[in-house]
């Protein structure tokens, strides 16, 4: 079967990027970031907790790191629970030895069925980013308006209410959105949003209820992404690392202050067995230098001081 | 629909006429970066999806859209500190889209070669006159945009019909990077009498088949390119060879994996008194004139050798 000719027709052809959300950039062209401190490398690092329902939704998608056997997945559900019991109190610890602030995106149903575990968080002085009501409720492409308006309306308010934050950052669950959903945060006060991957830097977004700023929230360093999807060493991760904070750094001596984010997960690495390669791996971070260990609101308010709309 | 493309005949890796590169090099290098667009709501193909998730499938769109805006130009001034220019497997929709790129690649003197439109439109489905349309768009495109014509072909995402060597050859093309079954040049099969061939690429070495088919790290990945280029070397010493480093800026061009790649190009272009450093097109125009003519006496003479049940 011939394709239509209209498959040759090309509508957003021409100068710019094929949508308006965000307009072309070149990262090594921008207005140098000052960190506080004159610091070269903020050090961003994000700790998402998840609940995973023993029943998963497929609905358009099942959420990457959910069940994966036929009903009862027994085995994904609980080593997915490990991170929440177990797994996250040692990075807690970690973080705490180092004394780094995280940015914790959380589920509004961790905060609902653990209360305890969100105190305990807040507590440390980490920031809780919203991160959807579950790894159920996934934001897509076609959804229902008022079912995804409820859907972000109830996750703010139920980790605002809990955590007793302010609560500006976002990441869907799946990092999914569909074409409302970037209207309908900054329609919430949302500041900055972390589902896309295509910057070491943040950048503004513009949508129908004004500006949101895009952040740096990479998958190309993720635990479990390395460790777990490509099948690493935990060396080989520690090394990667280790060599994209010295690219940065030396990216900074030129073009200004520079993100080194690290995106964890309680279930990977904070299995007994590769706890040590986190220590091990941020002290190795510290030997190459000064960092500014802080959180997303934080490199947002600063980024944002520094960088007019545009 | 055929059970071998007959786009060339069998010709085994040994005994084949000798090539000398210029200045008696044995090792012909080139990099070939895919400089990328892909489109956010790309029309359907019905043979082939362009994303997984319901549109907006927003992270492999902004993972591939790094590329462009912060993976180039780390890539581009790895290259630049090394000498070597890029021979780009451009979506020429890139020269809408990121006029500033495709300006910093022609000031370069990088070669440009065509990569289809967009790298979401694929050829699945086209007749001939519709896949004769995005060559030669692809060869308007990039003529309005640097002055140069291009000479080299890898199609969109890698979809072809049976028609795509054909329209390259009628279309005035030098070569083509589809086809992976050799790591020399060679003359392909065509309707008509123009002068196409087949050159080295290579997706075992892609970057894309090293960090997300095989799962390798940023310093595997300069270690295997450094073992690809020792083989590729030493067996030019018997006859020429080509080697190709083919890249996605999304991938190689990451603050993780940039530092490891200039060592590979530190490590390549030390072998200076070895390796022609050069582009596709001045490979593919190289051979043309002097090799292509005896591979083809010499693949027609291994071909009757077989039909009369000899040996080569």
């Amino acid at each position: 079967m011939t394709l239509p000719d209209s498959y040759l027709s090309y509508p957003h052809r021409s100068t710019g990027m094929d949508h308006d959300i965000y307009p072309r950039s070149n990262m090594f062209e921008r207005t140098n970031i000052e960190w506080p401190g004159g610091k070269s490398l903020a050090l961003w690092i994000t700790v998402a907790l998840e609940y995973f329902p023993l029943v998963p939704n497929d609905g358009p998608f099942r959420a990457p790191g959910h069940m994966v056997t036929p009903y009862p997945d027994y085995r994904s559900y609980t080593t997915r629970d490990y991170g929440n019991r177990v797994g996250i109190y040692r990075i807690l610890d970690v973080l705490d030895a180092f004394g780094f602030k995280a940015s914790i995106p959380m589920n509004a149903a961790i905060a609902t069925r653990y209360p305890s575990l969100l105190k305990e968080i807040t507590s440390r002085g980490h920031e809780i980013i919203v991160h959807g009501m579950d790894m159920n409720a996934i934001h897509y492409g076609g959804m229902e308006a008022e079912v995804e308006q409820k859907q972000i309306e109830d996750a703010i308010s139920l980790l605002r209410g809990a955590s007793g934050q302010t609560v500006t950052g976002w990441l869907s669950p799946a990092r999914s959105e569909s074409e409302n959903t970037l209207s309908m945060l900054a329609d919430a006060g949302i500041d900055y949003v972390c589902d896309w991957v295509n910057d070491d830097l943040p950048y503004h977004m513009h949508t129908e209820n004004g500006p949101l700023v895009a952040m740096p929230h990479t998958m190309e360093l993720e635990d479990r992404h390395l460790l777990v999807n490509l099948g690493q060493s935990e060396n080989t991760y520690m090394e990667q690392v280790l060599e994209a904070a010295k690219q940065y750094r030396l990216e900074a001596t030129r073009y200004g202050g520079r993100i080194l984010h690290l995106s964890l997960t309680p279930y990977v690495i904070g299995q007994p067995w590769r706890i040590g390669t986190l220590e091990k791996m941020l002290a190795r971070i510290l030997d190459g230098g000064e960092i500014w260990s802080a959180s997303g609101a934080e490199i947002h308010s600063t980024w944002a001081n520094q960088n007019e709309l545009i | 629909m055929k059970a071998d493309p007959d786009l060339y005949d069998y010709w085994p890796y040994k005994n084949r006429p000798k090539i000398v590169w210029p200045d008696g090099k044995k090792i012909a290098f080139w990099v070939a970066p895919n400089i990328e667009f892909y489109e956010l709501n790309p029309p359907e193909n019905p043979q082939r999806k362009a994303w997984p998730r319901p549109t907006p499938d927003i992270v492999p769109y902004s993972y591939r859209d790094h590329g462009n805006r912060v993976g180039h130009w780390r890539l581009m001034e790895a290259m630049d500190d090394f000498g070597v220019r890029g021979s780009v497997s451009l979506s020429v929709a890139m020269c809408q889209h990121y006029p500033e790129i495709i300006e910093a690649c022609n000031e370069r003197k990088w070669e440009l070669f065509s990569h289809g439109i967009y790298n979401t439109r694929y050829t699945y489905g086209m007749d001939k006159a519709q896949e004769r349309a995005v060559i030669q768009d692809s060869i308007r495109t990039v003529e309005a945009a640097t002055g140069q014509r291009i000479r080299g072909y890898l199609a969109p995402a890698l979809t072809h019909s049976e028609h795509t060597f054909d329209l390259l050859a009628e279309n005035d093309f030098w070569y083509s990077c589809d086809l992976f079954q050799d790591d020399q040049p060679q003359p392909l099969k065509t309707a008509g009498d123009k002068r196409l061939v087949s050159m080295p690429y290579s997706l075992e070495v892609n970057d894309h088949y090293a960090f997300n088919v095989y799962g390798q790290s940023a310093q595997q990945y300069a270690d295997l390119l450094k073992r690809q280029f020792d083989t590729l070397l030493a067996e030019g010493t018997a006859s020429g060879t080509v080697m190709c480093i083919p890249l996605h800026a999304y991938l190689i061009g990451r603050a993780h994996r940039i530092g490891p790649f200039r060592e590979v190009l530190n490590y390549i272009t030390s072998h200076k008194e070895d390796v022609w450093i050069t582009t596709a097109a001045e490979i593919a125009e190289y051979y043309r004139d002097h090799y292509y003519d005896a591979a083809l006496k010499d693949i027609a003479r291994y071909s009757a050798a077989q039909q009369n049940g000899g040996g080569a």
